[in-house]
């Protein structure tokens, strides 16, 4: 399989070895990552960094009872919770750790038709949008701003944004910043992971008639 | 680490806990956790760490890099009260590390030397790029809320963050 040639920007892979990124772009880096040995590698370097900053904390007062108590308790049968049986559907298309949050195969779930793309939302938490996007080759996502960053993976196809070429595995970062339209390959749709922080504005001149009844 | 994977041997974990126990807990409180919290996510992160030491791998990593992971992890869990997402090695559509035998930059070292190299880099780092480098990794901030904090552009954040990790990535200036 080909390497992904888009990765998420230095800090934020930084960010997600410190463990200060936000968990909805933690998922968008982790499934890059599944899909990325480069920066795999490129993040063992950052938790190294972590790793020294830890051993240069000046140290805490740690109770002599803490100590005796983990001593104590090394002996204990270890109770790890049952390793589950993975669930293979999607895996052709959805690595882990993205395919337990979809939980189950793309067919099953109800998607939304808009226009030129269909989305199925995930589990997100407060101000962030989480959603497999689906669009149809040639066609566009909606020309849009956002009021926070948003990042999006390529899982199957591909899209043209600002005529760079995005495929499998490949990340694009956008800040509230910058108006952007990405526009699917011909062949098959193409399937990627939206993250976004914050609503977002539709641009176009219907997006901006139909931007309040959507709600995106 | 070695004796403590193969042998469980008690005297070199004992030993381990010393150095970094305090500093876990040092980490976790730095992290917004009360004494006592600290102290017990402490605890069950040295007892992960003695569970799982069969699974250390030397080649990829070093002690400290290994116990601060463990340490992040627990205190995403257990702080911000979510999952820490991570790569499943072993989920078939992962793409598998590259067997072409060719090592990368990071592999021609050993992991004992690239914390010595990264040790040196870190402390030559100029002063606003080091207190971001620790702030990114102590403080649970976004680079925009550390922006806000410091008064500074998003920009001038990230871009000194970059310039701190490009200090930090021995053997591969020649290759950006």
């Amino acid at each position: 399989m080909p390497q992904p040639r888009h990765h998420p920007s230095d800090d934020v892979l930084m960010a997600y070895a410190a463990g200060s990124l936000l968990a909805p772009f933690a998922l968008v880096v982790a499934t890059h990552l599944a899909l990325c040995p480069a920066c795999r590698a490129e993040t063992r370097r950052h938790e190294a960094v972590g790793g020294i900053l830890l051993d240069e904390l000046a140290p805490a007062t740690v109770s002599e009872e803490a100590k005796s108590r983990v001593m104590a308790r090394l002996d204990e049968p270890v109770r790890e919770p049952p390793v589950p049986t993975p669930d293979r559907r999607g895996g052709e298309v959805l690595p882990q750790p993205l395919r337990d949050l979809v939980g189950g195969p793309l067919k099953a779930r109800l998607w939304r038709f808009a226009g030129g793309f269909s989305y199925v939302p995930l589990p997100s938490p407060r101000g962030f949008r989480i959603r497999l996007l689906s669009i149809r080759p040639g066609f566009g996502a909606p020309k849009h701003t956002h009021e926070g960053s948003e990042m999006a993976l390529v899982l199957a196809g591909g899209f043209k944004d600002g005529g760079r070429q995005f495929l499998r595995g490949d990340v694009a970062e956008a800040d509230s910043s910058i108006d952007h339209r990405q526009i699917a390959d011909p062949g098959e749709p193409c399937l990627c992971l939206a993250v976004t922080e914050g609503r977002l504005h539709l641009t176009g001149p219907l997006g901006r008639l139909i931007d309040p009844l959507l709600r995106l | 680490m070695a004796a403590i994977a193969l042998n469980r041997d008690k005297q070199s974990f004992g030993e381990l806990f010393d150095h970094f126990a305090p500093r876990v807990k040092s980490y976790l409180r730095r992290l917004g956790a009360s004494d006592v919290l600290a102290e017990d996510l402490m605890q069950e992160v040295m007892l992960t760490v003695w569970r799982r030491a069969g699974l250390f791998d030397r080649a990829k990593a070093g002690v400290g890099t290994w116990v601060f992971t463990i340490a992040r992890n627990k205190r995403i869990d257990a702080l911000r009260r979510e999952k820490r997402l991570e790569v499943d090695m072993g989920d078939p559509a992962t793409e598998p590390e590259p067997e072409d035998g060719t090592p990368g930059p990071d592999e021609q070292v050993g992991a004992g030397e690239l914390a010595e190299i990264l040790r040196q880099a870190i402390k030559g780092l100029p002063p606003e790029q080091a207190e971001l480098l620790n702030m990114a990794f102590y403080d649970d901030k976004s680079h925009s809320m550390i922006a806000e904090e410091m008064n500074l552009p998003l920009g001038t954040v990230k871009s000194r963050l970059r310039l701190a990790l490009q200090k930090l990535r021995p053997g591969l200036e020649d290759q950006t």
